[in-house]
């Protein structure tokens, strides 16, 4: 057992916990962030995805341990009470069946868009690949990401655009 | 106030709120709505799993909410808003918003002043959750017949709060007016909010449950057939849904199960001291062959159960032949029952007489349900009672289920159902829910119990592998006069839904029902006028038939996909024989009956098939097309079935990679007629995701086993459709064949499982068309198509 400080959602916690332990079940079972769920403890389906610094990260095979900075879960993608584009795209577009996934194609999707704004159909089915959906909700996701990503690239101010650009 | 049985909680909960505090607020929250206010976040789900986190359970008793008891189903609030209760699971497809939808309707009240509540067993009347595609279908009926009750006796309360008789009162959004004065006015909340309604229903079962006032007809349905989007889903994509994993309770701990490393085999001995030491442990559990590991924390208990060393017996012979042998033994098995043939004039005669026989065989294996994410379940055994957090579907059968298991009495076992992992028919014999109460009466304390992937993967409930043989006999002038259809399902000993005696947890603990489930295997589901035919179902078993990885359950359609992949494959093999368009040879068959069924599917199958050959612009030709000269070799295919009174044509459209036997499906296409349509964009998205479920049983899906174990076990050994696999384009147009669709008794059937019948033969006919070649045997992995391209020589 050791002091480990994790920084979720700009907030900052201490814990004693043994440093091996999975992120996955620190966030679930400690923090109460639940937005990241178990789906194969494998680092094979995504759906535990969080966001460490900016990339995504599978968290059921990230030790504690192994994580330096900022983390994001599915509950910190709204800011001030407002959800965030590709949550919002997800509702437009009615994108779940059961949802359980859900988590890890937003969480995927937020860092693809991230690093690309405006990806083409091929960058988004490859970016996405590895996030799986056994309901199939697949063509109504990658509408999703496509909606969010008009959004998001028409909310930024027009030098930062021109830059894109 | 005491608890009054046949009345749910939450109508005594309001009432005694009441007392205290008439504030809306409280109102609300006592009537399991945490939320305060009507956004589409505060819905059923969010609440139970509110309600499990912030209360630990009574003693009980929990006892069944009296489906006679209008106050059972719908709860009406002072501020005129509705709760509706019903005894449905909703698994994703979006029943619950449909459920508020028709009860809305019926009621007279803005859809959007309303919530539902689903599924758990001492809240809501016993509808059995979910399962076959019954919600809107059957389900829905005695909800739209209370609700209407539920409209009427408001009335009548309004005419003598108003002093109008009922005939002079209009009503619309839960306000009551009088049509000649309309300032005259009451709304519903100030008639009866938070007050009983003690109106009696009739009916001898659930199903036949109503009041006196009849539904209305469908052409006085206004929210009907709209598309308000699912309630469900902001709360799933925000982060604030509590689902059945998340529940927390004081003093809970984690289980892990320990499975038979080969199946058959038989537990000798365990060595507690591998695992005595380590953090957070608590108790090793078996009985039987079940074991489990216990321990304070998650990770722990993942940890021990991985650590823990047991002694097991192989057993003496092979539990099953292996993946690759198992279509030779089912067709050399002496089968465990067979169906009397369905006979329809002479087909041997016709056989012997026709121009032209063909015959195929079809292979369909094992696939699993492989849900996203493993069984669970959490179970609170605190005073003397049980209460089980699950997302069964069907909540209502796991209680009982558990209180035989436990031998418990019923009404001390309650489940509360909240949202998971896709059903589809695993959770209905979801495993967890027994484990999970066994371990917490064994412990003392509330036990959470999770599967972990390769459990879930190799250990879930089967659809029965199928092989299939055809015989076809088309006359001089390419008519098809006979067809011999002849399936095999290994599908002895399948599994029920939770059952004391069939529960994986009773298997492994060595308990046998006397007599194992005889199985089945379907016979095609098309209108075709084939004027000789003969369809014959067998089932045969497995060498092991309990305590087995291969044990069969329902996968959504348990049987279509399978012999649909087989007859309409064929009826496309036969269409070639007979140099026809695929499509009109199928119109052909259609049009040359001169009957119908009473839902008149014969003529909605000819409407459905001609609406995606419309949707699709199928232009008339013979398969296969001529053959182009690149790597990438393009073609379409159909293929059309029914299920129950459901419809779905479907066309795909192909790419196969010559060199890499890669297919991919560029284009679907789905002609959908489920009668009455409660909600068009919802169904549309039903279609949709059934038609990639099956399409990731044609490309990829299959159990593999040696002749011990199953050793697919993960997404790497057992591939699932992915985010490159899906189409460019879906197009779902949602037909009405009816001869009268505007008639006011239309009746909506069910829509969750047809559209995936006809997936795996319309990619099958797809490839052939692209190829030439023809493919027989499910999945259609790239090396079984080039396999199939060499033998064509493509």
């Amino acid at each position: 057992m050791s002091n480990i400080t994790l920084n979720v959602n700009g907030s900052r916690h201490t814990l004693d916990i043994d440093p091996s332990t999975p992120l996955l079940y620190i966030l679930r079972n400690d923090l109460s962030l639940q937005g990241p769920r178990f789906g194969c403890g494998l680092g094979q389906c995504g759906l535990c995805t969080v966001i460490i610094n900016g990339v995504a990260t599978r968290s059921c095979i990230t030790p504690v341990s192994a994580v330096k900075g900022e983390i994001t879960t599915l509950e910190g993608l709204a800011k001030g009470g407002k959800l965030h584009p590709l949550q919002q795209a997800w509702i437009d577009e009615q994108v779940p069946q059961c949802g359980f996934c859900q988590n890890g194609q937003i969480m995927t999707a937020k860092a693809l868009l991230d690093k690309n704004p405006n990806p083409t159909d091929e960058q988004i089915r490859e970016g996405m690949n590895r996030t799986l959906c056994r309901c199939m909700t697949y063509y109504r996701i990658q509408a999703a990401i496509k909606r969010a990503a008009k959004v998001m690239v028409a909310a930024r101010p027009t030098s930062e655009k021109e830059v894109v650009a | 106030m005491k608890p009054s049985a046949g009345i749910p909680k939450q109508v005594e909960d309001a009432l005694e709120n009441l007392s205290v505090t008439t504030s809306r607020r409280n109102l609300l929250r006592s009537a399991g709505l945490l939320v305060v206010g009507f956004t589409a976040a505060s819905t059923g789900p969010l609440t139970t799993a509110a309600r499990a986190q912030t209360a630990t359970s009574g003693a009980g008793p929990y006892p069944d909410p009296d489906f006679k008891q209008l106050d059972s189903w719908i709860v009406i609030h002072q501020d005129s808003t509705a709760t509706f209760y019903v005894g449905k699971t909703d698994c994703g497809q979006g029943t619950g918003t449909a459920f508020r939808q028709m009860m809305s309707d019926e009621l007279d009240i803005a859809y959007d002043k309303t919530t539902c509540i689903m599924g758990s067993t001492d809240n809501t009347v016993d509808q059995g959750g979910s399962g076959g595609s019954t919600a809107v279908e059957r389900d829905a009926w005695p909800m739209r017949r209370v609700a209407a009750e539920a409209r009427r006796v408001l009335l009548e309360m309004g005419a003598a709060r108003l002093g109008a008789p009922v005939d002079q009162l209009a009503v619309s959004a839960g306000v009551i007016t009088v049509k000649a004065d309309p300032s005259k006015r009451v709304a519903y909340g100030e008639l009866i909010g938070g007050k009983r309604f003690n109106v009696s229903l009739t009916g001898n079962n659930v199903n036949a449950a109503t009041g006196v006032a009849k539904v209305k007809p469908v052409t006085e349905l206004k929210i009907v057939g709209l598309s308000p989007q699912r309630y469900d889903i902001p709360a799933k994509v925000d982060g604030s849904l509590k689902w059945a994993v998340d529940v927390k309770l004081p003093g809970m701990v984690h289980a892990r199960n320990v499975k038979p490393p080969v199946a058959g085999a038989k537990l000798m001995s365990i060595d507690e001291s591998s695992v005595r030491g380590l953090p957070g442990f608590i108790k090793v559990v078996s009985k039987g062959n079940y074991v489990a590991v216990v321990c304070e924390r998650e990770e722990q208990a993942i940890n021990a159960a991985r650590q823990l060393k047991a002694n097991w017996e192989k057993p003496a012979t092979a539990p099953f032949p292996s993946s690759e042998d198992l279509f030779k033994y089912m067709r050399s098995a002496t089968p465990t029952s067979s169906s009397n043939p369905i006979v329809v004039g002479n087909p041997d005669t016709a056989m012997a007489g026709a121009a032209k026989v063909i015959e195929a065989d079809y292979d369909i294996p094992f696939q699993g349900h492989t849900a996203i994410s493993p069984a669970h379940a959490m179970a609170d055994p605190s005073n003397g009672q049980m209460t089980i957090y699950s997302n069964d579907m069907k909540s209502y059968g796991m209680r009982t289920g558990v209180a035989a298991f436990l031998e418990m009495p019923r009404d001390k076992v309650r489940v509360v159902w909240m949202e998971g992992p896709q059903g589809f028919g695993r959770t209905a014999a979801d495993d967890a829910g027994c484990e999970a109460a066994y371990l917490a009466k064994e412990i003392g304390r509330p036990v959470r119990v999770q599967w972990m992937r390769n459990e879930e993967t190799a250990w879930d409930t089967k659809a029965p592998a199928f092989t299939v043989k055809v015989r076809g006999g088309l006359d001089a002038d390419g008519n098809l006069v006979a067809l011999d259809y002849h399936a095999r399902a290994a599908d002895y000993n399948h599994v029920g839904y939770n059952e004391p005696d069939t529960v994986l947890i009773a298997q492994l603990m060595g308990i046998r029902r006397a007599k194992p489930a005889a199985g089945g295997a379907a016979t095609p589901s098309e209108m075709y006028a084939i004027p000789h035919r003969r369809m014959t179902s067998e089932v045969v078993s497995l060498p092991l038939i309990w305590e087995t990885p291969l044990r069969t359950g329902n996968l959504r359609d348990p049987n279509g996909p399978q012999s649909t992949f087989a007859s309409e494959s064929f009826i496309d093999e036969l269409a070639v024989a007979a140099k026809a368009d695929p499509l009109e040879f199928r119109m052909k068959l259609l049009t040359a009956g001169t009957t119908d069924d009473t839902g008149f599917k014969r003529a909605r199958s000819i409407a459905a098939l001609k609406a995606a050959a419309e949707a699709y612009g199928w232009d008339k030709r013979s398969s296969p097309k001529p053959r182009g000269a690149g790597d990438i070799l393009t073609g379409r295919g159909v293929a059309y079935a029914f299920r129950g009174q459901s419809i779905a044509a479907e066309i795909a459209e192909v790419e196969v990679n010559r060199r890499t036997g890669h297919v991919w499906v560029k284009r679907l296409v789905c002609a959908y007629d489920c009668g009455l349509v409660v909600n068009p964009e919802a169904l549309r998205h039903v279609a949709e995701c059934a038609m990639l479920h099956s399409l990731s049983r044609t490309l990829h899906e299959e159990v593999q086993f040696d002749t011990e174990k199953v050793t697919s076990v993960d997404w790497n050994s057992h591939p699932t459709l992915t985010h490159s696999d899906t189409p460019a384009r879906i197009d779902v147009v949602l037909v009405n064949g009816d001869p009268n669709p505007k008639r006011p008794d239309l009746a909506p059937y069910g829509g969750g499982e047809t559209a995936c019948k006809p997936l795996l033969a319309a990619v099958a006919n797809a490839i052939y068309d692209a190829t030439g070649a023809r493919i027989r045997r499910v999945p259609f992995r790239p090396t079984r198509v080039l396999a199939a391209l060499d033998a064509a020589r493509v």
